[in-house]
């Protein structure tokens, strides 16, 4: 079903004239409302009136993680302070993190492109949605559950962990749409095996599945494991959170909402546009948004435009599932880690090393994290209930600074190989 | 009197103590003690070598973490209930004993036992006034 036939199926021309107006609007608002912006755009030498058409976008200047990171916490809000409703953060940071700040009409197009993606997969108001994303910070259980609300479903607000609740509530409140990490809805199948959880005689249809990088191969085993139709959604906090993108019941590609989050593809050295179909870095505008509006967003996610128009009856362009990052963040658990924000504990940490080496593997379908650190000598000691502390402590601190559980191991020196100066340090050893 | 034990750190991996006892083989150090401690990620070598300061040079030397610490050896009678006479008196005397390990060699009649404890001149104070004799470090060079 198709949630908002008008915006959702505009003709080109129409989509293209909505873009360029919603874009001269927001490059107006930037311009006089964002010191930040405005410093950006005079260096560019470009003003909101040079804006004619949406093609004008690749004038405007980019915003980069760091950018946000740096006018921390407030100095993105386009808005009086009074019409936000509503924060969240990025995950996985040490230090700062990026704010996205809602107005009340940010959180309507919230729930508005929720609403849309959920309809993919024919979600109504007679279906129970068990939305076992986190709720918090962390804008995954939030935005599903206003997708979910607009629509006027059943939502059970159950958020993360806990699975031996989550089956019991699948199996007795008959849900029939789960929205999760694709990880962990294998990890519950498995935990219904073991429960002895008939999942035959579940009644789940579909699920969304976002929030971490996924594969056809494990797109099957969920739809076999699971029995339900499994979908692809996109998003990040610095844009909306979910809600950026997602598959409709063909599957073939992830439709984007360009009504208010016009997309680019661009190479990641020159920073010029490419063509439909060529592969690069997401580039994301949000021609809508109040709050923190932002304008040309690098995802430093890999993908590309789909070319052609899917039959689902949709006219907009979809991007292909992402296939990779330009930078080395890492998505353990769903939760964003960059090996700088480890290295960085570590570094505070007195008598540690930061050499390290980060090994992932997918241990019952979830993501395992372990930290091995190089033993020196000042982390030495004779009593091995010491050297079982400091792995804890370090542990310990790496989970308060970065929301993740790792396993540290010490490991001895100079066993982690630092080749042409440049150490190894990263492992994936997940199959996707 | 105290006496120096080497302890070295174990890495998980193989062939890490084969080229420990290579390294002191070339090096012509004796072992006098050892004992060997492992958790799921590591292992701890805590050796009596005849030679410490030369033994954890070439330790470090291959990229070892080694550390020197003081512990005691008791000479304990080689019989039945010598070792628990040691441990009553630790008992008696609140001495709280962090980990403890045999030496290798039968000296005379009686058996050396390495102690590393919490308060290490306590336990050689109370030894020394139930007149329990300590190997001294000179006894252990060859």
């Amino acid at each position: 079903m198709i949630w908002n036939k008008q915006y959702e199926s505009l003709a080109s021309e129409d989509l293209r004239k909505l873009q360029t107006k919603r874009l001269q609007n927001i490059a107006h608002i930037v311009y006089t409302k964002v010191p930040f912006y405005k410093k950006k755009m005079d260096e560019l030498r470009v003003k909101p009136d040079d804006i004619k058409d949406i093609s004008d976008i690749v004038r405007l200047p980019f915003t980069s993680k760091d950018d946000m990171r740096n006018v921390y916490p407030y100095g993105m809000l386009a808005v009086d302070q009074k019409e936000i409703v509503e924060i969240h953060t990025s995950s996985g940071t040490t230090g700062k993190p990026v704010v996205a700040a809602y107005t009340r009409n940010d959180i309507e197009l919230w729930s508005e492109v929720m609403a849309r993606t959920l309809s993919m997969g024919g979600a109504a108001s007679h279906d129970v949605i068990q939305n076992a994303y986190g709720y918090g910070l962390f804008t995954g259980g939030l935005g599903v559950h206003y997708g979910a609300r607009k629509i006027g479903a059943n939502i059970i607000p159950i958020s993360g962990g806990n699975t031996k609740r989550q089956l019991l509530v699948m199996a007795d409140f008959h849900t029939t749409i789960l929205t999760c990490t694709p990880s962990y809805s294998l990890y519950l199948a498995e935990a219904a095996k073991e429960e002895g959880v008939d999942i035959s005689k579940l009644t789940l249809k579909a699920g969304f599945f976002g929030a971490e990088p996924w594969s056809e191969n494990m797109r099957k085993e969920i739809e076999e494991k699971l029995r339900l139709k499994a979908y692809d959604i996109f998003g990040l906090t610095e844009i909306i959170g979910p809600g950026v993108a997602a598959e409709c019941e063909n599957q073939d590609g992830l439709h984007l909402f360009e009504d208010h989050f016009y997309p680019e593809i661009i190479d990641p050295a020159t920073g010029k546009q490419l063509p439909v179909g060529e592969k690069g870095e997401l580039v994301i505008t949000t021609i809508t948004k109040e709050g923190t509006p932002v304008i040309r967003y690098r995802t430093r996610d890999i993908t590309y435009l789909e070319p052609g128009v899917c039959s689902c009856g949709r006219t907009s362009r979809r991007m292909h599932r992402l296939l990779g990052r330009t930078d080395d963040m890492l998505i353990i658990r769903g939760v964003n880690v960059f090996p700088s924000q480890i290295e960085q504990v570590l570094f505070e940490i007195e008598g540690v090393e930061p050499h390290y080496q980060l090994v992932i593997e997918r241990i019952d379908r979830l993501d395992d994290l372990e930290v091995q650190v190089e033993m020196n000598e000042n982390l030495f000691s004779d009593k091995i209930k010491n050297l079982e502390k400091a792995e804890q402590n370090i542990a310990h601190k790496l989970y308060s600074a970065l929301a993740i559980h790792a396993k540290v191991t010490l490991v001895e020196p100079k066993t982690i190989s630092r080749s042409e100066g440049k150490a190894k340090r990263i492992i994936d050893n997940r199959q996707m | 009197m105290k006496i120096k034990q080497i302890s070295v750190f174990i890495g998980n991996k193989k062939g890490r103590l084969a080229l420990v006892t290579e390294v002191l083989s070339k090096a012509n150090i004796d072992i006098r003690a050892l004992s060997l401690a492992d958790t799921a990620d590591f292992g701890m070598l805590r050796m009596i070598v005849d030679d410490p300061d030369r033994c954890s040079a070439v330790l470090k030397k291959h990229d070892f973490v080694v550390q020197e610490t003081d512990v005691i050896a008791v000479e304990v009678t080689d019989t039945p209930g010598g070792l628990h006479a040691i441990l009553k008196i630790f008992d008696e005397n609140n001495i709280n004993i962090e980990y403890v390990y045999a030496m290798v060699e039968k000296r005379k009649n009686a058996a050396a036992v390495i102690f590393r404890v919490e308060d290490q001149q306590k336990a050689i104070d109370v030894l020394a006034k139930k007149d329990i004799a300590l190997v001294d470090s000179d006894s252990l060079k060859r």
